[in-house]
């Protein structure tokens, strides 16, 4: 099985706070790999530092067998014209229409006539299931909508990687398994790599072919989606079957929150 | 008392700290500004010609009602202080000389700064604040796209321009309300007001003004988007980083006003 990224011993702070703390993992060409845990485990910064939009402080990202932790920014321009990234909110730019930000990537790195633009626009607009709604503007629309929108724009390019930071956020069960829907489906058309970030376990056991699973910046499972769902860890039973867990603050820690000392 | 020594040292360390990361931020933004706006195309990567005059229309055309109506009231209040003086001396004429280089050197450039830097400065700060807080910066680089190429460099242009148009509109329209109030209520001859101004101004009046308003645009602009990339979080911040651009921009275009003038004051 050829690997797409490897990420080897990533760690990263923001301030004096360790958030990754030497994380390894590697994600499979052409499958769909899930990165789960909880809130605050550290996967929405690992998913900046796989788009290059952190610089680890140490530790190193191949993706495709180049380290995008070492590239200059021109460099990873190029490779970023490769990937494609839905973000939470969607991110669509709300000054223009959603032709207009679809059709964004394609003038800024194409030199593709308006027509060919506007003909590769329909067609990336009628793959979401948004036919008929490039002229509205992204706040005229609803939360699914901005995301199939989102994932319209990040199509544009034809990806090798598609990237999706919590795609279910914010959405109803019914519109949120419409989109696991759509990422099936892409994933078996165009037959990309597909990273998603997620906590919802509907979609997790949906859409995911492998599982990186992470637990206060470390690495706690990796392995196949038959594999999570029979693992014995602790950390993955307690994820899978929903199980509260309490906050363990010592005697000392909380003497020492509630002084403020 | 050790206790003491050490908090105010921690304290001034930090300070020093922050004021260093600050500043480095601010010199890395600048020399980004610098190279997309003037190397970059020369390396074949020309600007947004749509968005700057899309721009254009946004700082400039809509602020002419504004400028006109402020420069009109200015040359007026101008015409009446000076004249308050020069009466007692029997030289309302001068009120023409008051006027037309007050305008041009000073009040012209430095006014229409401050109306531009509340209206379009803060418009810059909040719309890339705004699209910080939403995450279309990040998308911007995720798709490749360098977010002071795609916002600021429009901007840059525009407002570079338009200050200048804008400061010139100021300067005839002020003129203009002077000589207005001056053959109206002071009732002084209006063809030696007319006069009396051309050989008063110099060409070194109009220039010092318009290289003025040309520094102004750089630093509304620059202070402006800087604040707004600052942005981290929500709404809050980004109306605390929208008064923080207005509040810094006026206070950076006094303190170029006055290097100005005093370089000027020395050098022409």
């Amino acid at each position: 099985m050829e690997n797409a990224i490897e990420v080897i011993d990533l760690v990263t702070y923001y301030g004096d706070r360790k958030i990754l703390k030497g994380i390894s993992f590697s994600i499979p060409m052409g499958m769909t790999t899930v990165i789960v845990g909880g809130s605050g485990c550290g996967k929405t910064t690992t998913l900046k530092h796989l788009i290059g939009l952190l610089r680890p402080a140490s530790g190193s990202i191949h993706i495709h067998g180049k380290d995008i932790a070492a590239m200059d920014n021109a460099s990873l321009d190029e490779y970023r014209k490769k990937m494609g990234v839905l973000f939470q909110g969607a991110a669509l730019l709300n000054s223009m229409t959603l032709a207009e930000n679809v059709a964004l990537p394609l003038r800024e790195h194409t030199k593709l006539k308006g027509s060919v633009i506007d003909i590769i626009v329909r067609m990336k607009l009628d793959l979401v299931g948004l036919s008929g709604f490039g002229d509205f503007f992204p706040v005229q629309l609803s939360g699914g909508m901005k995301k199939r929108a989102g994932i319209a724009r990040a199509m544009a390019m034809d990806p090798v990687i598609m990237y999706f930071d919590e795609p279910s956020a914010g959405l109803d069960p019914v519109t949120a398994a419409g989109l696991d829907e759509l990422i099936l489906k892409l994933h078996s058309v165009f037959k990309m790599t597909v990273v998603v970030v997620t906590h919802e376990l509907p979609s997790i056991f949906k859409i995911a072919d492998y599982v990186v699973m992470l637990d206060e910046g470390e690495v706690s499972f990796v392995g196949s989606l038959d594999e999570f769902k029979k693992s014995d860890k602790a950390i993955v039973r307690t994820f899978i079957e929903r199980r509260a867990v309490e906050e363990s603050i010592s005697p000392d820690n909380y003497f020492k929150i509630i002084t403020g000392t | 008392m050790q206790q003491i020594v050490e908090n105010i040292l921690g304290s001034s360390g930090r300070k020093t700290l922050s004021l260093l990361k600050h500043l480095h931020a601010i010199s890395v933004f600048i020399n980004e500004v610098f190279y997309w706006t003037v190397i970059s195309p020369l390396k074949g990567k020309p600007p947004r010609i749509r968005a700057t005059i899309s721009e254009m229309v946004k700082t400039g055309y809509e602020s002419v009602l504004v400028v006109v109506v402020i420069a009109f009231f200015v040359g007026a209040i101008l015409a009446l202080q000076s004249a308050y003086q020069l009466r007692k001396f029997g030289a309302m004429l001068y009120v023409a000389n008051l006027v037309g280089v007050s305008i041009t050197r000073e009040l012209g450039p430095i006014i229409t700064a401050i109306l531009v830097a509340g209206r379009s400065g803060s418009a810059f700060a909040a719309e890339i604040g705004s699209m910080r807080a939403q995450e279309e910066i990040d998308a911007l680089v995720s798709m490749g796209i360098n977010p002071v190429r795609f916002l600021v460099v429009p901007k840059l242009i525009a407002l570079m321009v338009m200050q200048l148009s804008l400061t010139t509109l100021f300067d005839v329209v002020g003129m203009f309300g002077g000589f207005f109030l001056a053959v109206t209520l002071l009732e002084v001859n209006a063809v030696s007001y007319f006069n009396q101004t051309v050989i008063a101004l110099q060409i070194s009046d109009l220039v010092t003004g318009l290289v003025k308003a040309w520094a102004f645009s750089v630093v509304i602009t620059i202070t402006g988007a800087y604040q707004g990339f600052q942005v981290n979080a929500g709404a809050e911040e980004v109306g605390r980083r929208t008064t923080a651009s207005v509040v810094t921009s006026i206070f950076l275009v006094i303190g170029f006003d006055l290097f100005f003038t005093a370089l000027f004051y020395y050098f022409t």
